[in-house]
């Protein structure tokens, strides 16, 4: 009899986790239904052409254009992942290839200790050191003016939010290099850093990719950071110093307020829609690169 | 046996933490011909080999005391240049471990990270290795395509081929037929003893017959020591060592 018992438990473990798979799937795709139906009377009212590239802004007068937001949501991602990749990559290289391993033992911790800290923290610490950073020191030999709350200073606080998830990535992509591959070159002669650029670097690609994927998906939704230091100017940003208006801040800053204007809180769930559809597409978007490159070499 | 061989182990310890792996190791490995490393799994015969080109230098807690000259110079002395001492052998390794490149390119990079940009001579150069591991009729037709996609009988003949491209002095063999099918592994010994004309070749086997066929002379590891050292014939029928007669008495009946 005891057989069959543990044929059945099995059974049933397996119908669990099946159930619970699924819904986790379809929680995505009901957020994403729920944000569609929310949004659609202003869909229905407003041509989507004229909501996605329309910098008019005037919820009173019923037109709601989003492309200012957008395009502070794109900067602001933008110029993390270009700060934050070439450095974690840098620092990730070291941790893993140069650094001797007491000293791994002690850094790596700490890389972990920076992801623990609560966002807003780094928000103050953007106000308080980075954006007069900007307004003193970096602006001024480049434009004539700027008040330091721009998409720069909004890119590097994010830029170091998302360094210990790249790097604790990139740790995981380096160590599935096999030695002996390393040792293949090393073997002839190749210094250490040939090595990381013709071998490491190569060889983790894919997992460098998908490491930059994550931190830019997530990157895409941080908020109250983002906030609190880019300036919430609801214009497009024709340079780093511009203020900028990312998606997450519209929401938080306004969601609960001046629900009474009518379209207002259909307009505030679709800009939610559009940070779900570009982080659904540019997710299926490297996907599918990514696919073809490890096609490429296997 | 020459006075001044390519390789020369003086008074050699080796320890891994607390563990002591190679135990007074002093040895001249004869030029030009094949010598084998025999003795049991663990013996210490694999890590006496990577004392050579120091491939240990990038795992912790490794100490080693003692000389490794390789052509009179102390590879352990402090200040050393490893590159141009790793440079002088090829590798094999147990498993092939194809570059992620291309045929071509894995052959090229040898040359290429020593400076040999030409692309005319780069050609010249991988061709002429790949034919010297009869490699070249296989594989001419898709030299640009990934390595990886190569049996792995073949993978390891690039392998030797790719060491050899940056010409060394001294091919190290780790049992690097130990992942290869019975053909595959006549292919690399056939290899090995055509190539000893121009190298001193160095394998670390488990296979008594193996090192009969393919070696010279024979190293007996035991415990992290060398136990005899001595011409192949002579070491394996007529043992002066208790150990020694222990080990290959399996191999003579």
């Amino acid at each position: 009899m005891s057989v069959s018992l543990r044929i059945i438990k099995d059974k049933i473990a397996g119908r669990t986790m099946l159930v619970l798979t699924v819904l986790s799937v379809l929680l995505a795709v009901l957020i994403g239904a729920g944000l569609y139906l929310r949004s659609a009377p202003l869909l229905e009212s407003h041509s989507i052409w004229k909501l996605l590239f329309s910098s008019e802004w005037k919820p009173m007068k019923g037109e709601f254009g989003f492309f200012p937001y957008i395009m502070g949501t794109l900067w602001v991602t933008a110029i993390a992942i270009l700060i934050a990749l070439p450095l974690c990559l840098l620092c990730g290289i070291y941790i893993h290839e140069y650094a001797h391993h007491r000293i791994q033992k002690v850094i790596v911790p700490f890389v972990d200790l920076l992801s623990g800290i609560p966002p807003v923290v780094f928000g103050v610490w953007g106000v308080l050191v980075i954006v007069p950073l900007i307004a003193d020191h970096i602006a001024p030999h480049f434009v004539e003016f700027s008040t330091g709350y721009s998409v720069l200073a909004g890119g590097i606080v994010l830029a170091i939010m998302i360094f210990p998830l790249i790097i604790s990535i990139l740790l995981e992509v380096f160590g599935t290099v096999p030695k002996e591959l390393k040792d293949a070159s090393l073997s002839l002669g190749a210094t250490q850093w040939q090595t990381v650029k013709h071998v490491l670097l190569k060889r983790s690609l894919p997992g460098i990719i998908a490491a930059a994927v994550l931190a830019i998906s997530r990157a895409f939704g941080e908020t109250i950071a983002v906030l609190m230091v880019c300036g919430n100017v609801a214009d497009v940003p024709h340079s780093i110093f511009d203020a900028g208006y990312p998606l997450p801040a519209l929401i938080a800053n306004n969601y609960g307020e001046m629900l009474s204007v009518p379209m207002y809180d259909s307009a505030l769930l679709f800009s939610a829609l559009i940070l779900f559809v570009i982080i659904f597409l540019f997710n299926a978007v490297s996907r599918y690169v990514l696919s073809r490159i490890e096609k490429k070499y296997a | 046996m020459t006075d001044n061989p390519h390789i020369s182990v003086q008074n050699l310890n080796l320890y891994y933490g607390a563990n002591h792996a190679l135990k007074n190791i002093s040895i001249n490995i004869p030029d030009k011909k094949v010598t084998s490393f025999i003795g049991p799994s663990g013996c210490g015969k694999t890590t006496l080999l990577k004392t050579f080109n120091r491939l240990h230098d990038s795992l912790t807690d490794v100490r080693v005391e003692g000389k490794v000259l390789v052509d009179g110079e102390n590879i352990y002395d402090k200040g050393i240049e490893v590159t141009h001492i790793r440079k002088k052998m090829g590798l094999l390794s147990q498993r092939p471990f194809p570059l992620p490149m291309s045929i071509f390119d894995n052959i090229a990079y040898g040359p290429r990270i020593h400076g040999t940009r030409n692309k005319k001579q780069l050609q010249v150069i991988v061709e002429q290795q790949l034919r010297d591991v009869a490699l070249w009729d296989e594989v001419k037709d898709r030299l640009y395509s990934p390595a990886v996609r190569l049996s792995i009988g073949q993978q390891q003949r690039l392998c030797l081929a790719r060491g050899l491209a940056v010409s060394p002095e001294i091919i190290l063999g780790d049992e690097p037929t130990s992942a290869l099918d019975p053909k595959s592994t006549q292919k690399i010994e056939e290899l090995f003893l055509q190539l000893k004309e121009k190298y001193t070749i160095i394998l670390v086997t488990h296979i008594l017959r193996q090192a009969r066929r393919m070696s010279d002379f024979i190293v007996f590891v035991f415990n992290g020591e060398i136990i005899e050292f001595g011409p192949t014939e002579e070491l394996l029928l007529n043992p002066k060592e208790e150990l020694t007669k222990d080990y290959v008495k399996g191999f003579l009946s």
